[in-house]
């Protein structure tokens, strides 16, 4: 496959894994933070940490939109599904991330019409064929999918479909990561920077990190040589006691975003005040809801949502696995009472979830590349 | 100081090539505390007592929680396993059914026979490359192959939807019949029934087949031996994408077709070739990552497979891609995987190729001794990663 | 969900200015181009899909770029080896 393939080459990273040993500081520790769940998923799928030295410690951070989905947000959207003549419509991903009563496939198994879909597109076909039900799309994801839920907004606006619209829990990234900076329980180094919300909202949002936090960004691709190619970045910017922000993924980021996806959103969609977190709490700021003059369009007008808040289980430690402050094994639960069969929390739902990426992938005796000090004093 | 580790990557990149060809230098990898590469291993005490603490919960006896039944027991992964050996396997518990392997093995007067049973509830009728007739047959003459059977008569029961086209059925049944003249069987018995239109997706097929087995061989996945290669009889994942593609809800366009084929002349081309076979497994629901998970639970070893050996066709992997999915979790229906000693690997490769369906055969990896009960995959690109148990289910209803 | 997968655009549907049909590994698939319409794809373009949209052009030259980097740091790598190999032997 072009423009993966390539990038998928294992000679050149040994070459890349060779130069990031040699820039590790004799006896320091290095801890970067992958913010986004498809890196997580990328370097667990790839075997990626065989090509780090023992000092570099990659942190999984909050970007899996899945993951930080609160409870009563899905017992919210089981409420509407379950409304007379309603058709619910989702990502694959979200089918079964447990709610307090369950996730959408055991409420799917119990009868209730909630179908998957790959696009928010397919959701307006089927309340295009399907005149006589309403259909909700349960609308997930960061600015990456954003846009293309606000264009399907608009184009059944244009179409004066009447019976589809959106239950919006569209999140964004900035707060995330400004939670994660403010944390008292963190220390990074670096950040291993989202790609594809980077496609939309471009690399400006993350100076502030580099400006006002001192710590360098690089926004990576997905695959694992960009992974790597941007560790040798953060790793050189670090050596040469520099913090900006980079773009390794030139050939898909713009630096400047983009616009018309922006316009889009800013058009259909409006930041609410505060929403819920798994795990980070209440972040002001940080969603998005449908506009007043799209209301048509907004499942959480239209019908009534119970909107309670729903504790997480007390075994649950996501949030401190969202924030990167323990690792998925050091979580009681992890793999014993908390698998990916029985998920007590969304991290293990989800493909992108830490804790998903560590069981399925990750869960190995490991061995990794010597730091080029101890190779050399051997 | 070895001159490997300078360059880091360079010693482990030697031996995981040493690693395909070599399944010893496998097993040295994971082996603690001392090895070739001289450093100490890299999980710390407490990771490591929380991966004991995984594996002990892995090995505990099944249960399903669950209320009701969801599309993921249908779906050959974990909870497909787990419902029949918590349910079916707790309530007809004996010998026979016990190794829970493609099809049953008994003795009867004095012959030794092979005895299966499958459901066909796939979603289109009719797909590129065939339709739910030609699954039927061949999926059970290849489930009555890989016991070592020569598969000799089956029986077709029929659950058809009030208001199914005639022309249809009609159809179906000669396919039928096209595909068991192909595989020398003859269906002997069967059964009808209509459900009220609503029900029963058009049409449903149940099969039981017979077979007798003439190899004196012992065959199964718990005979799985450290050394033993891995082979897979061709490119994997075509029947699920085509299947996922053929409902039409996608809008994808692909040329992929099922690979539906009746595997019993391969089957029988590599048994009279070659001693050494210890299990047969045909590659259907749950794909070739669910069998290797199988081998590695009920023989209790390693299995470690490279990526770059598993064939997938470029179709089938651009699918896969946009839609997220893995095709080693794909269904096939005209593949098997074989785990043949290490001293007949070559031999039994050479028989497979020598049958046109099996041209492009390959030995996709081997078992080794430990990690016990866990398929690793070297990754393309170098790295290791765990392939386990599907859980949930991506492509419903596909065969 | 940050699934962003690369594809090649085969032609622009004549009725639907916002939809294109793409090819990802011999597979097709009709995609909305309509957050790229301030410079629609053309035949032979590639672009970045997510969840039947395109989110951006995938810029040839910067991928050029990028894997140029990578080879000569594969290069460098190379003959670093060779030097060391070369010193060891004697």
């Amino acid at each position: 496959m072009r423009f993966v393939d390539e990038f998928r080459d294992a000679e050149k990273a040994h070459a890349l894994a060779a130069r990031i040993a040699a820039l590790c500081e004799p006896g320091r520790q290095y801890k970067l933070m992958e913010v986004c769940g498809g890196h997580t998923h990328t370097i667990y799928k790839h075997g990626l940490e065989d090509y780090l030295p023992e000092s570099i410690t990659l942190v999984h951070g909050p970007g899996c939109p899945v993951c930080v989905i609160p409870m009563g947000r899905v017992d919210d959207a089981i409420h509407l599904a379950s409304q007379p003549d309603v058709i619910m419509t989702s990502f694959g991903d979200m089918m079964r991330v447990p709610g307090s009563k369950g996730a959408f496939f055991d409420a799917k198994a119990a009868g209730t019409d909630i179908r998957m879909v790959y696009s928010p597109l397919d959701s307006l076909k089927i309340a295009r064929r399907n005149p006589d039900k309403r259909v909700v799309f349960m609308a997930i994801g960061f600015e990456t999918t954003a846009p293309s839920t606000a264009m399907t907004i608009l184009r059944a606006a244009a179409e004066g479909i009447d019976n589809f619209s959106v239950f919006c829990n569209h999140v964004t990234i900035i707060p995330a990561i400004k939670a994660i900076l403010d944390s008292p329980d963190l220390r990074l180094d670096g950040f291993i920077g989202p790609g594809h919300v980077s496609t939309v909202i471009g690399c400006r949002p993350y100076e502030f990190i580099a400006r006002d936090y001192g710590k360098p960004v690089v926004v990576a691709g997905f695959e694992p040589l960009d992974i790597l190619q941007s560790i040798y970045m953060l790793m050189l910017q670090l050596a040469q006691r520099r913090s900006v922000v980079e773009n390794q993924y030139a050939r898909v980021v713009p630096w400047d975003g983009n616009v018309v996806a922006l316009k889009a959103i800013g058009e259909t969609m409006a930041l609410r005040p505060y929403f819920e977190w798994r795990g980070l709490g209440f972040i002001s700021h940080s969603a998005l809801r449908v506009r007043e003059n799209y209301a048509a369009f907004d499942a959480e007008l239209l019908f009534n949502v119970p909107g309670v808040q729903v504790a997480d289980p007390k075994a649950c430690q996501c949030g401190e696995v969202l924030k990167g402050v323990l690792k998925p094994w050091e979580c009681k639960v992890f793999g014993t009472a908390c698998t990916p069969e029985t998920p007590i929390g969304t991290c293990m739902v989800s493909p992108e979830g830490a804790c998903a990426a560590y069981y399925n992938y990750g869960r190995l005796r490991r061995q990794r590349v010597p730091e080029a000090a101890e190779a050399s004093r051997s | 100081m070895t001159p490997g580790a300078a360059h880091g990557g360079t010693t482990q990149d030697s031996s995981e090539r040493g690693a395909a060809a070599n399944p010893a230098a496998a097993v040295k990898e994971n082996e603690l505390p001392a090895h070739a590469h001289g450093h100490a291993p890299t999980v710390s005490d407490p990771e490591q007592r929380v991966l004991d603490r995984i594996d002990r919960a892995r090995r505990r006896r099944p249960r399903v929680r669950e209320e009701r039944i969801t599309m993921s027991h249908g779906s050959g992964g974990k909870a497909s396993q787990t419902l029949i050996e918590a349910v079916f396997l707790e309530a007809f518990r004996n010998p026979l059914l016990e190794p829970l392997d493609d099809a049953a093995r008994m003795d009867v007067g004095a012959s030794r026979l092979a005895f299966t049973t499958d459901s066909f509830v796939v979603s289109p009728l009719f797909f590129p490359g065939g339709n739910i007739g030609d699954l039927a047959v061949n999926g059970t003459v290849n489930d009555l192959s890989v016991a070592g059977a020569t598969p000799l008569y089956l029986s077709a029961g029929f659950i058809l939807e009030e208001g199914l086209p005639v022309a249809d059925l009609t159809k179906i049944v000669s396919t039928m019949r096209a595909a068991a003249e192909q595989a020398a069987v003859h269906v002997i018995t069967g059964d009808t029934k209509v459900v009220e239109r609503g029900k029963a997706d058009g049409c449903y097929i149940n099969t039981a087949g017979v077979g007798v087995i003439e190899h004196d061989t012992t065959l199964g996945v718990a005979q799985a031996r450290p050394g033993d290669a891995i082979i897979v009889s061709g490119p994997i994942g075509d029947h699920g994408v085509t299947i996922m593609l053929a409902r039409g809800e996608l809008d994808i366009e692909a040329d992929v077709t099922s690979d539906t084929a009746a595997l019993n002349g391969l089957v029988a081309g590599l048994l009279s070739a070659v001693h050494g076979v210890h299990a047969m497994r045909d590659a259907t629901r749950g794909g070739v990552a669910t069998i290797l998970n199988e081998i590695a639970r009920a023989a209790d070893v390693g299995v470690v497979v490279a990526e770059k050996d598993i064939p997938v066709r470029a179709e089938v992997r651009g699918a896969a891609e946009l839609l997220g999915i893995d095709p080693m979790y794909v269904a096939c229906e005209g593949r098997l995987v074989a785990v043949v000693d290490n001293a007949a690997a070559d031999a039994a490769l050479t028989a497979i190729r020598a049958h046109p369906l099996g041209a492009q055969a390959g030995i996709i990896g081997y078992v080794t001794d430990g990690p016990a009960g866990i398929v690793q995959l070297k990754t393309a690109f170098g790295g290791t990663r765990i392939v386990d148990l599907l859980v949930g289910d991506p492509l419903p209803r596909i065969c | 969900m940050c699934l962003g997968i690369p594809g090649e655009v085969i032609e622009l549907l004549p009725d639907q200015p916002d939809l294109a049909r793409v090819d990802v590994s011999g597979v097709r698939r009709v995609i909305n181009v309509g957050l790229l319409c301030d410079e629609p794809p053309v035949p032979g373009e590639w672009v970045l899909i997510h969840v039947g949209f395109a989110l951006s052009k995938i810029d040839e030259n910067e991928a050029a770029a990028a894997l140029q980097f990578l080879e000569s740091i594969g290069k460098a790598y190379e003959d670093e080896l060779a030097a060391l190999r070369e010193s060891l032997i004697e």
